[in-house]
């Protein structure tokens, strides 16, 4: 199995992570990666309004968001944790990757798209991205000082 | 049934049971269908409405969807109806969803509903009249099924605005 340097917070304490999608299967996939990373889930959510709720209870440093779910899509559910929290750094990961709604997620705050089916070096080189797009915030000096791939 | 229509399906199924399970896949059975789809094991459908219109079917053995989970979430999965089901399903939306992505860049718009699940016995006819292409996909964790029946509704988009407007 490829292994990856972990991505730490400045604090070098583990990346939180929110892992939302209506079908179990896709987190637990999903959560495999996240632990190959060497992050912690800080939750989990099947739609969008419950990944809202979470995100309040939970204040992950990272969301990793489906499109497509009950109740409330990710693009709206992006929308509105965006609102309430400007600097929430929420990743799109959907099977379907037109045009349309990647610019759609990325209009309404999301800060990268990942498509279906998951490539973990496509994920771990967004996460290093979207961690690292804040000097001030978690990742990126932890993360690049500690790179270490095999 | 035009080959252009289904190529972004076939390329998709290959790519995604290949990418997911990190092995080579190969396509190994292709074949017309005009009967109402019998499914060897749980079958997921999805309708398509829009430029183009039709349904698509992923069917897999439980056997193989749970081999397939079990890789996917790097430990074994216990069987059960519900992650068989799930496995199915998502399986079916990344196929899909790649396909689309694929087709709407190309300029067709349309509408993917959710899959539908079905383990019983009576056959898929689904709304078309069209044929369909039955594809068998052989992975590490055994044979997968894939049944397309598409057809053209309109032009596309493209096509269609560049025709001029008669007085």
């Amino acid at each position: 199995m490829q292994q990856f340097a972990a991505l730490l917070r400045k604090d070098n304490k583990p990346v939180r992570y929110l892992v939302v999608d209506d079908s179990v299967f896709a987190r637990k996939n999903l959560i495999k990666m996240i632990e190959m990373f060497g992050g912690e889930v800080a939750g989990e959510a099947g739609d969008g309004l419950t990944a809202i709720a979470e995100y309040n209870r939970t204040k992950p440093d990272v969301v990793l968001m489906d499109i497509t779910m009950p109740q409330m899509e990710g693009i709206e559910a992006v929308e509105r944790i965006v609102r309430q929290h400007a600097d929430a750094r929420i990743v799109m990961v959907s099977s379907v990757g037109y045009q349309e709604n990647i610019l759609a997620a990325l209009q309404k705050g999301a800060k990268h798209f990942v498509q279906k089916p998951v490539k973990p070096e496509v994920l771990y080189e967004i996460l290093r991205y979207v961690l690292g797009d804040d000097p001030n915030a978690v990742g990126a000096p932890a993360v690049l000082a500690g790179e270490q791939r095999s | 049934m035009r080959m252009e229509l289904i190529q972004p399906f076939i390329n998709a199924a290959d790519a995604v049971f290949a990418e997911s399970l990190q092995a080579p896949t190969k396509i190994v059975d292709l074949s017309m269908d005009e009967e109402t789809y019998r499914r060897k094991g749980v079958a997921a459908l999805i309708a398509i409405k829009g430029d183009i219109e039709g349904r698509i079917i992923l069917d897999l053995s439980p056997e193989v969807a749970i081999k397939i989970a079990s890789q996917l979430s790097g430990a074994e999965v216990p069987e059960s109806e519900q992650i068989v089901r799930e496995t199915v399903c998502e399986l079916a939306n990344m196929v899909i969803g790649n396909s689309v992505t694929l087709l709407n860049d190309q300029g067709f718009k349309f509408k993917v509903f959710p899959p539908e699940v079905h383990v019983n016995t009576e056959g898929l006819g689904g709304d078309t009249e069209t044929e369909a292409m039955v594809l068998c996909i052989e992975t590490p964790c055994g044979n997968a099924y894939l049944n397309i029946a598409m057809h053209y509704l309109h032009r596309r988009r493209k096509e269609r605005d560049a025709v001029p407007a008669l007085d």
